[in-house]
This record gives C-alpha cells, structure tokens and sequence, in this order.
C-alpha cells in the first residue's frame, strides 16, 4: 500500500509534466472562469484546447484515429493531475467531450463522425446536452419535447418543445437532444435522439438566473426546428437506450461540490470573535463540526484514491463513486451556514469587500442548493447507490407499460 | 497509485474470514454473552493463538510472524464482522504495540514472544471513574516501584495476567508494566454494556510495576499507542459496520409489508445507502491510517483520528439503524443486531470516545494551519 505512480505511471507523469512545463501558460489572465463562460476566456479555452489536441492530450483515453492516444484512464487522471498545477483556462468542452462526442461516436455514421470529431476534440466546436426538461429533471424519461416526421415526405423532423438546465447552450454550436417521437407508446419506448445545430432557426437560447444571482444554466426553445433524419442517434424510438450510453459518461465527468472547505472555516474561526471574546475557533461546538468535516473530506479524498487505485489496475469504477457529490454538496452547505452563523449578525453581509475570505461562505452557501441538485439530486444518487451497488430492487413504476400520452403529469 | 491491500494480504483476510466463519458463528459469541461466567472464549483464543494472529506483527527475532500491521488491519477487520468474544485488541493493539513501541530490551524479550505464544492475556488500564481521565484527575501513583491506586472500567480486567497502567511516579505520569496475577492486585469484575468483551475493577496495593518508556511521558506514550490501537479498531469498526449492512440488507430483501419488500422502499433505500457512504468514507479513513500506520508516517496522529472518528460514527450508524430496519423482531435478544449495537459502543469508547479524538484532531490541525 502506498501513494506511488508504477514505474510506467512515473514516466508517463514525467512526460506529461515536461510537457506541459514547455506549453502550459505561465500566469492566468483575468479571473478565474472554470465553465470557461466569458467571452475572453472562451477564446483563451479553444487555443490551449487545440494545444493539446496537436500533442494528443486532449482526450487521452480515446483511439489514436480519433486523435486520442488510446491511453487509460488512468493516464487521463494523471494528466488532470499535472494540468491542474497550472493556470490553465476554463474547460466549456468537459460535457461535449465527455458526453456528446462519445455519443455521437458510438451512433452516428461515418461521415458524421468524420465531420464532428476533430472540431470538437480541437475546442473548434462547443457541444451540449439537452436532456432536462420544466416537467422532468431526474425522470429523463418523462422529455415531452416533440419529435415529429415532416409532413412533406422528405424524411426529415421538426422539433418542438423545451429543454432547461443547459449547461453552456449559450456558446456551443451543437448539441443532442432527446425527443418524444411516439406518444402512444409507454415512455421509454418512444423517444428519439438527435443531434442539433445550435445556431439554427428555431433554437433560441435564453440564460436562467439562478437563486445565487448567477447564469451559468440555460433554458432552450425549440420552434419548428428542421432536423435531417441523418441527423438521428440510434433507432427511431430507441433514445432511451442511446441517452443510457451518454449518462454511463455523465459518471465520471461530474465530479464532487468546491467551495469554501474546512480550512477555510479554521482560518476564519481563528480570526472571528467567539462567545467569551476569545477566537470563535475556541467553541467546542465549531470544533466538533470541524473535525466531522475534516474526517469527511478526508474521507472522500482517500475513497479517490483507492478509484484511482482501480483505474491503475485497469479496473472499471462503478457507480460508488456517487457517494462522492452526496457527500460534498451537503457539506458544503452546513459548512457555509455555520461559518455565517460564526459571524453572528454581521453574517448577513455579502459583500465581498467586508465578508470574510472575499465571500467565500456567502457564495458558497447561495450555490450550494443547486450542486444538491444538479447531476443527480441528493435522492437520485442514493437510489443509484441503493440499487446498483447495494442491489435493492428499484421502486414499483406506475409509467412503464401506459402509453406515454395517457400517463397523470400534474403540471 | 496503489491505495490497496496486496493480493497476499486480501487472501490472508479471505482464509481469516472462512476461519472465522467456521470458529466464531454468532451461536458461540452468544455463549459468552449468556453465560455470566464466561469472560470469553477460551477454545476461540486458542485457536487465534494456533494461527499465529497474535503475534503477526511481532517481529520473529520474538517468536512472531514479522508480519507488517497491514496484515493485522486485515483481520482486525474480521474479527469486528465476527463479533469476536476475545481479548484481541487488549493483547495485540494495547500491550503488544505499547511494548514494542517503548519497552526495553528485556521488556520486549519478556512478553512479546509470550503475546505471540498465546501466554499472555493484556489489558490497558487508564481510566479511574466517570469522565476523561487527564494529568490533573489522575490519582494512580507509584512510590519506590510500588503502584496503588484504583482502575475502572479495565476492558479484560478480569482475565488479563498483564496490564499497562498509568499512574503518576514522583507527581509526573507514565506507563508502567503490571502483573495481575501478583497477589496484591484484587479484580471485580463489572457489568458492561458489551458483555462479550468483560472488564474489571481493578485495585492495586503496592504492586511492583516496571515503567514502561521514559519517566513524565506516561501521556505522550499512551497517545502514541493509541494512535496505533485506533487504526486498528477502525479496521474492527469497518468489519462491523459492513456486517450490520449486509444484514440490513438481506432482511430488507426478504420482509414484505404492504405487499412488497420493505427493500423497495425509498425511505429503506436511501436509509441503507446512508449506511454505505459512511462505511466507504470510515474505510477510506482507515485505510489512510493502515498506510500511516505501516510506514509510521508522520501524519500518523491525524490519521489515526480520523480513522477513529469515521470508525465510530459508521458502526453506530450502521449498529442502530440495523435494529431499525428489522423492526420489532431487531429489538430481541434472539436477533444478532444487538451485538453489533454493543460492540459499536465498546469499540467506540475503550480508546477514549470520539469526542476526546475530534478535540485532538482538531487542536492537531490548528497547529498544522498556524505553522503553514
């Protein structure tokens, strides 16, 4: 048991390190912008995109002939490792890369694969999914946007309905999309997907602002939006089975919730005022809280390393590694609401000129409802854990064999 | 990156769990908890001692295996799924560690390869009463290599032949090295919450002790052998903790109500796979602190807490929510969730309860956070 690379690791890791050390930018320009969201860094993203591209970094993992190295995982890991160690700019091609090129990878034809591949691995084209809709966030299944044939007999689709949550629909040029193409079959059996140009009449993109203030998310429109039927992913009615391939990607590219960690709150407790006008890190309650969160940290940490482990021996991680955002969403929100109650009444103040740690706690604690959610809600993630890695049987379905317009939807 | 057990290690653990399975069912741990008695299982010891587990970390210059602790985590790990009724962690985690940490040439040639013989029953012997025991609260003390003073709750007391006690030796503490069988130390044997594992009152009136390590540094000692002793209950704790699970489990997959099995119920669902994020997070801990604990990194005391900590909260967890997913027929002697509810205790408090080791942990990285 120990912490080493194997001898083939080390040199990798050397190699990797040499490179970047040579072509990695030396200082970060402007501030940090890890959706890669603004304009400047979009372009600063695509050039060190295309940087690795041409050394063959940039999706390690995949076949030399799609630009790849055919390397393993955990050479990919390595090179996050090392990578993050410098100020590179915001990565907006995680989801497209992650997910959608390896979908349109495993289901279109040869000339579209031809077609989107390189540009995407290269950071020249932006991709995104569409799967989340107003009337179902963990039940994909239940997408009510429409697919229907054209009605002039030339095979192709118009699309109507709406998508929400999009990450980065607001710069990417194309992205997939699930559709329900047949109403009267039971949910599963009757939806299509496709893949979409973003910049095409009838798509209209529109930013959602969220509670924390921010706009990172995106609601989509479709109006009458003209698809070709080469532009179909799989079989007519079988999305359901492609959307499974691009969710097992979706596995390991969400990763844990950031924000401010129990460092953070030792600093601040050692600065704050306590309840006898000592340090507020002398209260045994905030003691107590911080050593649980220092152990769960530790914990997650540690349970990284021994995937890591897994990937190393050509393992494949299941689906345990779950337990990894059930447990940092959560805490990142208690850790934010204690350090603001630390603060007593000046905890109200979010203003980063007078907040501790520039806001850190404030805008943790604003964001962190939304990483309970997103990729799979606090709920979601124990059913997975529960019933593929623990073995329960999944609940009782009153959807499955009703055709899917007869099925009760509320509102 | 190779944050595993090896393959020789993983097929020890295997070959201890199938031992386990066949000497330690829970039909025998029950006799030890029935019979008033009995302070433990003395076929089970032996056989322990037969597959040479207590000394597997001694080295073999001591008649020990000269194992490394990596292959002790391991089957401390299965003797916590088994519930095992014997003096293990008081003889190989306490007197064992405590001996090779800090005895003297003759110390170590004295007992060691008795522990690994299977000669010796240990006990450690700190607390004296009610509360944490501290350098202002201790009372034990030693004059002209004579030790008086009284000890409770000894886990082992009743059946140990050697303790290490701390008691104070000029004002100052230390550890010293006690023979309970010497006729000036009286043993009452108490009622616990876990009477798998039977502890004592012990009284002791000039008893001659030896110290063990160096005069004043009883405290500083006692830490480190129970920085090392906490890994290796963690390794008990994760034992535990997965059995409780495993059972949880498969009652939840055979019990119906309301037509189908509680097992497909969210409220069971998402209950069982509580269970199973803290047990991977103690087990991640763990196994920082078996790396720790192996190497003697200096990280070791931070591990070691931390271990500890996610240790004792995920068999509690995993202990009363056990009971909890059985409904009625958990509440019953008959059923075995009790005895992993009891050990959860027991494990959770014969090192000092978790709260001692996050007021450690933390006061640990405060020091960390000011130097850096």
């Amino acid at each position: 048991m120990d912490f080493k690379d194997t001898p083939e690791e080390a040199a990798y890791r050397q190699q990797v390190r040499d490179w970047l050390t040579a072509n990695a930018p030396k200082k970060r320009v402007g501030e940090p912008d890890p959706l890669g969201e603004s304009s400047d860094g979009l372009a600063a993203s695509k050039a060190w995109q295309a940087k690795k591209a041409a050394a063959g970094y940039a999706c390690i993992t995949w076949p030399k002939e799609w630009g790849g190295q055919g390397g393993t995982p955990i050479q990919q890991v390595i090179f996050g490792q090392e990578e993050s160690a410098f100020p590179t700019p915001g990565n907006p091609f995680q989801i497209g890369l992650g997910m959608c090129v390896p979908t349109v990878m495993t289901f279109a034809d040869e000339d579209t694969k031809k077609r989107f591949v390189g540009p995407a691995l290269r950071g020249e084209e932006i991709w995104c999914q569409l799967f989340s809709e107003p009337s179902g966030g963990s039940d994909v299944a239940g997408a009510r946007t429409r697919a229907e044939r054209a009605p002039d007999g030339s095979g192709d689709w118009i699309i109507n309905g709406q998508k929400v949550w999009t990450t980065g629909a607001q710069f990417s040029d194309f992205g997939i999309v699930i559709c329900r193409s047949n109403p009267d079959a039971p949910k599963h059996k009757g939806m299509t997907m496709f893949w979409i140009d973003m910049k095409a009449p009838g798509v209209e993109v529109r930013p959602i602002h969220q509670m924390s203030g921010g706009s990172g998310f995106n609601e989509v429109f479709f109006t009458d939006l003209r698809v070709k039927d080469s532009q179909r992913l799989g079989a007519v009615d079988d999305g359901w089975r492609v959307s499974l391939v691009t969710l097992m990607n979706e596995r390991l590219a969400v990763g844990g919730a950031s924000g401010a960690g129990w460092s953070a709150f030792l600093e601040a407790a050692r600065e704050t005022p306590g309840l006898d006008g000592g340090a507020a890190i002398k209260d045994q309650a905030l003691r107590e809280k911080l050593a649980d969160w220092y152990v769960q940290a530790e914990g997650l940490k540690h349970t990284r390393n021994r995937t890591m482990t897994a990937l190393s021996k050509g393992e494949t991680p299941g689906p345990e590694s779950s337990i990894g955002k059930i447990i940092s969403a959560v805490q990142m929100q208690e850790l934010a609401h204690s350090a603001v109650e630390m603060l007593d009444q000046y905890g109200i103040i979010n203003d980063p000129a007078l907040a501790p740690l520039r806001g850190a706690f404030q805008a943790s604690l604003m964001s962190a409802p939304g990483m309970r959610i997103a990729g799979g809600t606090d709920e979601i993630l124990r059913n997975i854990i529960a019933e593929r890695v623990l073995g329960l049987p999944g609940d009782i379905r009153v959807d499955k064999d009703v055709a899917f317009k007869d099925l009760p939807t509320g509102r | 990156m190779n944050f595993d057990f090896s393959d020789d290690q993983k097929f020890l653990k295997n070959e201890a769990r199938k031992f386990l399975e066949a000497q330690c069912p829970t039909s025998r741990v029950r006799k030890v908890l029935d019979e008033d008695a009995r302070s433990f299982d003395e076929d089970l010891w032996k056989a322990v001692g037969e597959q040479g587990w207590l000394g597997a970390a001694i080295p073999e210059e001591y008649n020990g295996l000269g194992l490394g602790r990596l292959e002790l985590c391991v089957i401390a790990e299965e003797l916590g799924r088994a519930v095992a009724p014997i003096p293990f962690a008081s003889t190989v985690y306490f007197l064992a560690e405590g001996i090779m940490l800090a005895g003297s040439d003759e110390q170590k040639a004295h007992l060691l390869p008795r522990i690994a013989a299977g000669e010796i029953i240990g006990a450690m012997a700190t607390s004296e009463g009610p509360g944490v025991t501290t350098a202002s609260t201790l009372q034990a003390s030693v004059e002209g290599g004579k030790l008086t003073g009284v000890k409770l709750p000894v886990t082992d007391g009743d059946i140990a032949n050697v303790a290490l006690v701390l008691a104070k030796e000029n004002g100052r503490p230390a550890l010293f090295v006690a023979d309970l069988t010497d006729p000036s130390v009286t043993r009452d044997a108490l009622k616990t919450l876990d009477p798998t594992r039977d502890a004592a009152r012990l009284t002791f009136k000039d008893t001659p002790v030896k110290r063990l390590g160096e005069a004043g540094q009883g405290f500083e000692l006692l830490e480190q052998i129970n920085d090392r002793a906490a890994v290796l209950l963690a390794f008990e704790q994760c034992g535990g903790a997965d059995r409780c699970l495993e059972m949880a489990k498969a009652y939840a997959l055979e019990r119906y109500a309301f037509g189908r099995v509680i097992g497909s119920y969210q409220a069971i669902k998402h209950k069982l796979a509580d269970i199973y994020v803290k047990n991977e997070l103690a087990r991640s801990n763990a196994y920082y602190g078996a790396w720790a604990l192996n190497t003697g990194a200096a990280e070791l005391p931070v591990a070691a807490s931390a271990a500890r900590i996610a240790g004792s909260e995920a068999y509690w967890f995993a202990s009363k929510e056990n009971i909890q997913t059985h409904g009625g027929i958990g509440f019953t002697w008959e059923m075995d969730c009790h005895l992993h509810y009891r050990r959860s205790r027991q494990l959770s408090l014969v090192a000092g309860a978790p709260r001692v080791w996050k007021e450690r942990l933390v006061s640990q990285l405060e020091r960390r956070n000011a130097a850096a």
